[in-house]
């Protein structure tokens, strides 16, 4: 349900970061001496954090949030999870997706969205995922995402190269994916998938035509999609929500080379981003959000982390309230869920608060209840 | 046409299934034979020659300097095409969707390649054997970290797996046992390998490291000793857990799309019966893969599984080019072989987890439909690279005679036998690009396109050019159809 105050055009960016992001050695409580005790191997040495207060401090590879959450633009989410939490990877990131803890739901969060922001489909950019493979986050029954792989060649019967005979080609296409009563779920659902193909395609072309800046991106994998979601909401295409992934943090060993590149390549594209947006005058209506599966163990195995619980998330944007929300896991042992850091706010509340006072619509169906929001924006 | 005993539909379905396509020209030599004679060729590949990778190594010197991995993903879908042992090539295909190790991690890539050549040779084994050479394999134990899990300080990434998506499935067993199965894993690791460059071009190898190894008493599903690794997989093969996670698998793989993984230990199987049967095999014959396959195509409820399952992207482009005809040479177009599964989501050797590719309806999304159709309406795109392509590997086939498809095969054989009304050559294509079932809708479309222009004629050269022509244009309309996503 839209909510009356819902008429808004805001828009949601969602990174995903998968494998599970090490969140003690992104925002480091520093001054614990727990932390050291219990990092002696992959802990952040205090000249590498850039402090918040007297206790926390970002890594130093994030500065570029940093400077974000200096000029009060970046909400840190602390120990962030959910009860009972899975450790396993696949399972952890499903619940993430879909909000449901007990079962394996098939409908993702933002899935749900889409189809209350655009319950026609009038719009196939409503939601754009760039990367491949949808993730479960986007699908849901009767509700379009478009997926890219490539902004630049997006497109269908992109090979016939005879202009007549590839309009006859893609009026055939439409014919035949046209959906018809009674074929089937799966084939329903190609059906539909491949007429709005046609129709994404068709407004996606105008995107890299019309994009001019003077912020150069990185090159790397999360810098290339941050640059797509730019191009396509500098373009005025309607789309709501964004959805990218940055993989790699996974850090079971050897954590101390591999998640400083993963950070810096995050916080740097995610700082280019906004500027790029800023320099357009377009940035006032989009927020972003940072999230991953859960934390890592409190303990490190003498050459990376293990699977843990709580771990935190970002939104980040110049209309969002900065600085510090929830609590942050207690590192004493007594505290400690199974080795882990305990959750102290349910990622469910953090959705509901993105749905409802950013999106502007009813949070409760989508996450399955009420949860506490919190004070995200201005 | 050649007469035979088999269906061709459904021996069509079997090397889509049990391989990765055929072509007419093969079935019909394959004419003297019965369906069950086939099955038992497909499960029998060491009867076959191996292929010939001295080519290869010739014409594609990447393949001497294993520092860059896209080359070896090329040559999989290479081999896909060319071996004359599919089913072999398929089973490690299916290993490598559940024991799903990526590249992208060791980038050490001659220890990814021997990986898949393992799953060659024990793919058909039984499962005890599989799980002891996986516990062994040099690039999953990196993959996984058990490297880094040692005595005293387990790291249980190899262990969870073990149990969560290599065997029994989750909810068969408890988080003790993943610590316990962890513990029995300590000093299970391999040799460090030397830099690949300049020289070391070779594989890692296991290392048992006794002293690194936690030898205190374990309690693993309830049974307490002294377990090492190999005990622990001697429990986990015999459980029935195992049977039914393996048996759904292979029916997820080869039969019909089951609920995605996660599920499973709350959704039963599509066809509980059939699971049922399987691990009763896979019970009586201490788990061999291979009767159970045997059972499984034999059966009924395999050969009525037409078309009910989404190609994977690696089935979709193996199958096309088996029909188009081109790849059987290992040319300068080689290396699109990687890219072009990767585009559509499966990008062999380098999966996105250890969970493995989300299979059947999730290989769909709009960025990867549109990559499909694209590459399947460029496959049968133009006559004259076809032609040129399968004249070319004519002359290099060493007078063997040449049974793979073609472009030009399929447009010559519309004229030889006149099929030239446009439902006549509907159906027609439909059986060259692999006996396909079409909705009426599908159809209809289809011929009030072919309509338009009436019937083919190659009366005249002008006549032949055009109908070659709109010949390709169809084929090209049915590789781009919903029905063409199902194998």
């Amino acid at each position: 349900m839209i909510l009356t105050n819902g008429s808004n055009q805001n828009t949601l960016v969602v990174v995903q970061l998968t494998g599970g992001n090490d969140f003690m050695n992104t925002v480091v409580p520093y001054a614990d001496g727990l932390y050291k005790d219990f990092r002696p191997v992959v802990g952040i040495p205090n000249e590498r954090v850039l402090p918040i207060d007297d206790y926390l401090g970002f890594n130093s590879d994030v500065r570029p949030i940093k400077d974000l959450y200096d000029l009060g633009q970046a909400a840190i989410i602390q120990g962030v999870g959910y009860p009972n939490s899975s450790r396993s990877h696949f399972r952890s990131m499903d619940i993430w997706h879909t909000c449901e803890p007990d079962i394996v739901a098939t409908e993702g969060w933002l899935g749900k969205t889409v189809r209350i922001l655009d319950p026609s489909t009038d719009n196939p950019l409503t939601a754009v995922s760039f990367g491949r493979g949808l993730p479960r986050a986007l699908t849901a029954q009767e509700v379009m995402v478009t997926s890219v792989g490539d902004l630049d060649t997006y497109g269908l019967m992109s090979g016939i190269e005879a202009k007549e005979q590839r309009t006859q080609a893609l009026d055939l296409f439409k014919r035949v994916y046209t959906p018809a009563i009674g074929s089937g779920m799966v084939q329903d659902y190609l059906g539909r998938t491949g007429v709005d193909v046609i129709r994404g395609a068709e407004l996606l072309k105008k995107a890299p035509q019309m994009y001019k800046s003077t912020v150069e991106y990185g090159d790397n994998p999360i810098a290339s999609s941050l640059r797509d979601v730019a191009r396509v909401h500098l373009a005025g295409l309607g789309t709501r929500v964004f959805y990218t992934q940055h993989g790699g943090y996974d850090t079971h060993a050897n954590e101390v080379p591999t998640h400083p590149k993963l950070l810096t390549d995050l916080s740097t594209a995610v700082g280019d981003f906004f500027q790029d947006l800023k320099d357009h005058n377009a940035d006032q209506n989009v927020a972003l959000l940072v999230f991953t599966e859960f934390g890592r163990r409190v303990k490190d195995n003498n050459s990376g982390t293990d699977h843990g619980a709580g771990g935190g998330a970002f939104v980040i944007g110049p209309r969002v309230n900065g600085g510090l929300f929830a609590e942050y896991p207690s590192l004493d042992p007594s505290e400690h869920d199974n080795g882990d850091l305990k959750h102290t706010y349910d990622f469910r509340g953090l959705y509901s608060t993105l749905l409802e006072r950013w999106m502007g619509i009813d949070p409760t169906e989508i996450v399955g209840g009420t949860y506490e929001q919190l004070e995200l924006f201005k | 046409m050649v007469s035979s005993k088999l269906d061709k539909k459904l021996t069509s379905h079997l090397f889509r299934r049990a391989g990765f396509g055929t072509t007419e020209d093969e079935i019909d030599n394959l004419a003297d034979k019965s369906y069950e004679d086939l099955v038992d060729d497909l499960l029998s590949p060491e009867k076959q020659p191996e292929i010939a990778e001295d080519i290869l190594r010739r014409y594609h010197l990447e393949l001497n300097f294993p520092d860059t991995h896209s080359g070896w993903q090329s040559y999989w879908i290479y081999r896909m095409i060319n071996t004359a042992r599919p089913l072999e090539e398929k089973m490690a295909l299916f290993w490598h969707h559940i024991f799903a190790t990526s590249i992208g991690k060791s980038e050490h890539t001659p220890s990814a390649v021997a990986q898949i050549n393992t799953f060659r040779r024990n793919g058909l084994s039984n499962m005890k054997q599989i799980l002891l050479d996986l516990a062994k394999d040099p690039a999953i134990l990196f993959w996984l970290d058990n490297c880094e899990n040692h005595k005293g300080e387990p790291n249980e990434n190899w262990g969870r797996e073990l149990l969560e998506l290599f065997s029994m499935g989750v909810g068969n067993y408890t988080e003790d046992d993943i610590k316990e199965a962890s513990r029995a894993f300590t000093g299970w690791t391999f040799v460090q390998p030397l830099p690949l460059d300049p020289y070391a071009r070779y594989d890692s190898e296991f290392l048992y490291v006794d002293d690194d190894h936690d030898h205190g008493e374990k309690t693993f599903l309830g049974e307490t000793g002294n377990w090492n690794g190999h005990d622990i997989i001697e429990i986990v093969a015999r459980q029935p857990a195992t049977a039914k996670f393996i048996s759904r698998h292979l029916y997820n793989f080869f039969v019909a799309d089951e609920p995605q993984v996660p599920a499973w230990n709350i959704v039963p199987p599509n066809n509980p019966k059939a699971i049922k049967n399987m691990v009763k095999i896979y019970m009586d014959t201490d788990g061999s893969i291979k009767e159970i396959l045997r059972f499984l195509f034999n059966s009924d409820f395999f050969k009525k599984s037409k078309f009910k399952k989404i190609k994977s992207p690696v089935e979709l482009v193996t199958g096309v080019i088996k029909i188009n005809g081109k790849h059987r040479f290992p040319g300068a177009d080689f290396g699109t072989l990687s890219t072009t599964v990767a585009n559509m989501g499966q990008a062999v050797l380098t999966p996105p987890t250890v969970e493995g590719w989300h299979t059947g309806k999730e290989w769909i999304d709009a960025g990867t439909l549109n990559e499909r159709v694209n590459f399947s309406v460029d496959s049968f795109g133009g006559k004259e690279i076809s032609t040129v392509d399968f004249e070319g590997r004519e002359s290099l086939s060493d007078g063997q005679s040449s049974t793979a498809g073609g472009v030009k095969s399929i447009v010559d054989k519309i004229r030889n036998e006149n099929k030239v009304e446009p439902a006549d050559l509907l159906n027609r294509c439909l059986e060259l690009l692999g006996y396909i079932e079409i909705t009426d809708q599908t159809r209809k479309e289809l011929i009030s396109e072919l309509n338009k222009d009436g019937p083919l004629s190659f009366s005249t050269d002008s006549d032949s050019s055009a109908s070659e022509d709109r010949i390709i244009k169809i084929l090209q309309a049915i590789v781009s159809t919903i029905e063409f996503q199902f194998g």
